[in-house]
């Protein structure tokens, strides 16, 4: 009888261990939300999402939040726009066609990228690309969208490298095999075929590089610029993330409580990110 | 017109669309295959002049006097020796806590869950936990952990533990699926409770996967910044073990970060930067070397 108490207890406190991840995304959430809404109550909701000017230190603060969500969105497409075009073609290389010494070479480079902490991009992008930028395009600051897009690009490689490459090598042999007896080149096979069978997963390597970019703030903020201004491909700029960040240490009253609104809305895009990504990777285990 | 003129045109025209499709088939494979190349190579050049650059940089003012001392304002020199303390400390307050969470949740989702639904909330809580950005755990931490604790380093790690009980879990719970039902059964047959079974057969099994989730942690937490920022702070005071944990303190990250951003002193940014990526590629050989290690004694 004891034993089994005991055995009981044993039980309770694994379950406590196992909802330890559940109690921290509520708590997550609800501290967001309780901390965000207030200031979206005062400012308004349309005035917040929609208004183009964010003064938050004039004497007559304006907090619209316009520029850091269409920043976000434009920086995102943009290192997707780079990102995804190499990352796949090396995903494709990498887990199709290289030779295993040269395979493992590559692999281990983009491990050692994933690896390289953000703030180190930073500090590589604040030297050599934003003074590139500058000198390149003729402009008093290299520090703009354009910089972080770069930045943005590589950093997020490594997941769209590795997710997709993982796609690519669970595509069945059999259906390579038909598509190389009916005549088709291999290189043809791996793009028309290959690639067709593992677009859910690659979807997926899209979709995470996507949440990378947005979510990304040590990186941006060091090649960004920080200027509230509406995104410009070569004007300094301000992100979601970056917001946050940037005003956090001096700001007190309506100012702070903004700034956690404008972090209760960057959640809500990564929820929304997760969702889509949790879609596609459950059709890529159904196959 | 007669037949034969009608066949030679079809025969021509049909011979000039094999050709066009097999120029255009021929034009298509190299494309792709230039393609490749350039991506593999763009991909290679910019891994190889990130370190380059940051060694070529960093590793001339790396020096001793830099990696021993305490920042000074009387003589004007800067040292790295509290940042350096204070990472070590944020690595081991993180790993001695979210190692139990982490290990514990993944037992319960493996050996007790029976409810389908609840592990799929649980598991689906963790992938949430994952694809959260730092500077919301941050934001969290600080409005949490900081205003309890004050601008700590306990504040960050304990940040720092919820960012990384995904990994540890999943790590630990991928390795206890490996680990053969007939220990269970067998250990069960023999007469042991199921704590037991699990304290002397299941754990003792799944060490692999909790090793490479410590690893992954330990790389995750050096490279972290944006959530240390406003949870453990920005100071360089060195302190003891516990009067660190409960001081306000600057990982290396975020010395790197103040000291580039705020404070142009890109000889010393540059030199953590190398201080960092050693450390990187450090973490991850050492994690193919477990892999490896773990396989071959998996094997035999």
């Amino acid at each position: 009888m004891k034993s089994k108490n005991f055995e009981r207890i044993v039980h309770g406190i694994f379950l406590i261990l196992g909802l330890v991840t559940v109690g921290c995304v509520l708590l997550i959430t609800v501290y967001l939300i309780i901390s965000g809404i207030p200031a979206i109550k005062q400012i308004g909701l349309t005035n917040f999402l929609f208004g183009k000017v964010w003064e938050s230190t004039s004497s007559n603060p304006q907090y619209g939040i316009l520029p850091f969500i269409m920043t976000s969105i434009y920086g995102t497409a943009g290192a997707i726009l780079i990102g995804v075009p190499v990352g796949f073609m090396t995903s494709v290389y990498l887990a199709k066609v290289a030779p295993k010494k040269v395979k493992a070479v590559v692999e281990s480079a983009v491990k050692l990228l994933a690896g390289i902490p953000s703030v180190v991009y930073g500090l590589v992008g604040m030297l050599v690309l934003v003074p590139a930028i500058k000198n390149i395009f003729n402009l008093p600051d290299g520090s703009s969208l354009f910089a972080a897009i770069f930045v943005l690009a590589i950093m997020i490689l490594p997941s769209i490298i590795s997710v997709s490459m993982t796609a690519l090598e669970a595509v069945p042999k059999e259906y390579e095999d038909a598509s190389l007896a009916l005549g088709a080149t291999p290189i043809e096979t791996y793009f028309k075929v290959s690639v067709r069978a593992a677009k859910s997963g690659i979807a997926a390597a899209v979709v995470l590089g996507v949440g990378r970019a947005i979510g990304e703030a040590m990186a941006v903020m060091m090649v960004a610029g920080n200027v509230a201004n509406m995104p410009k491909l070569f004007g300094s700029v301000r992100f979601l993330t970056t917001a946050v960040a940037s005003e956090m240490s001096y700001s007190s009253g309506l100012q702070k409580q903004a700034l956690f609104s404008i972090a209760l809305v960057l959640f809500l895009f990564i929820m929304l990110i997760n969702a889509t990504l949790n879609f596609f990777l459950k059709r890529e285990k159904e196959r | 017109m007669d037949n034969a003129t009608n066949v030679t045109m079809v025969k021509q025209s049909i011979s000039t669309k094999v050709n066009t499709t097999k120029n255009s088939r021929k034009i298509y494979i190299s494309l792709m295959k230039f393609f490749m190349a350039l991506c593999v190579v763009i991909t290679c050049a910019v891994t190889l002049f990130i370190i380059g650059y940051v060694f070529v940089k960093g590793l001339p003012n790396i020096s001793w006097e830099l990696l021993s001392t305490s920042p000074s304002y009387l003589s004007g020199k800067i040292g790295i020796l509290p940042d350096i303390a204070n990472t070590l400390y944020l690595l081991i307050a993180t790993i001695l806590i979210v190692l139990p969470l982490g290990v514990g949740a993944a037992v319960y989702l493996t050996e007790y869950a029976q409810n389908k639904k609840l592990v799929g909330i649980i598991e689906y809580a963790a992938e949430t936990l994952s694809g959260i950005p730092s500077i919301i755990y941050g934001l969290v931490g600080m409005l949490i952990f900081s205003k309890s604790l004050g601008t700590s380093l306990m504040a960050g790690a304990l940040t720092l533990v919820i960012m990384n009980l995904p990994t540890i879990m999943r790590t630990t719970q991928e390795s206890l699926k490996t680990v053969p039902n007939g220990y269970r059964e067998g250990a069960f047959g023999l007469g042991a409770g199921k704590w037991r079974v699990i304290r002397t057969v299941v754990l003792p099994n799944c060490i692999d996967g909790v090793i490479t989730g410590c690893i992954l942690s330990v790389g995750r937490i050096l490279g972290e910044s944006a959530a240390l920022l406003f949870t453990a702070g920005f100071a360089h005071t060195l302190n003891g073990f516990f009067s660190g944990l409960s001081s306000s303190g600057s990982s290396l990250t975020v010395a790197l970060y103040v000291y580039a951003k705020e404070q142009g002193e890109f000889e010393v940014a540059f030199a953590i930067a190398t201080i960092l990526m050693i450390l990187t590629m450090l973490i991850n050989l050492s994690a193919t070397l477990v892999g490896k290690y773990f396989e071959r004694k998996r094997s035999i």
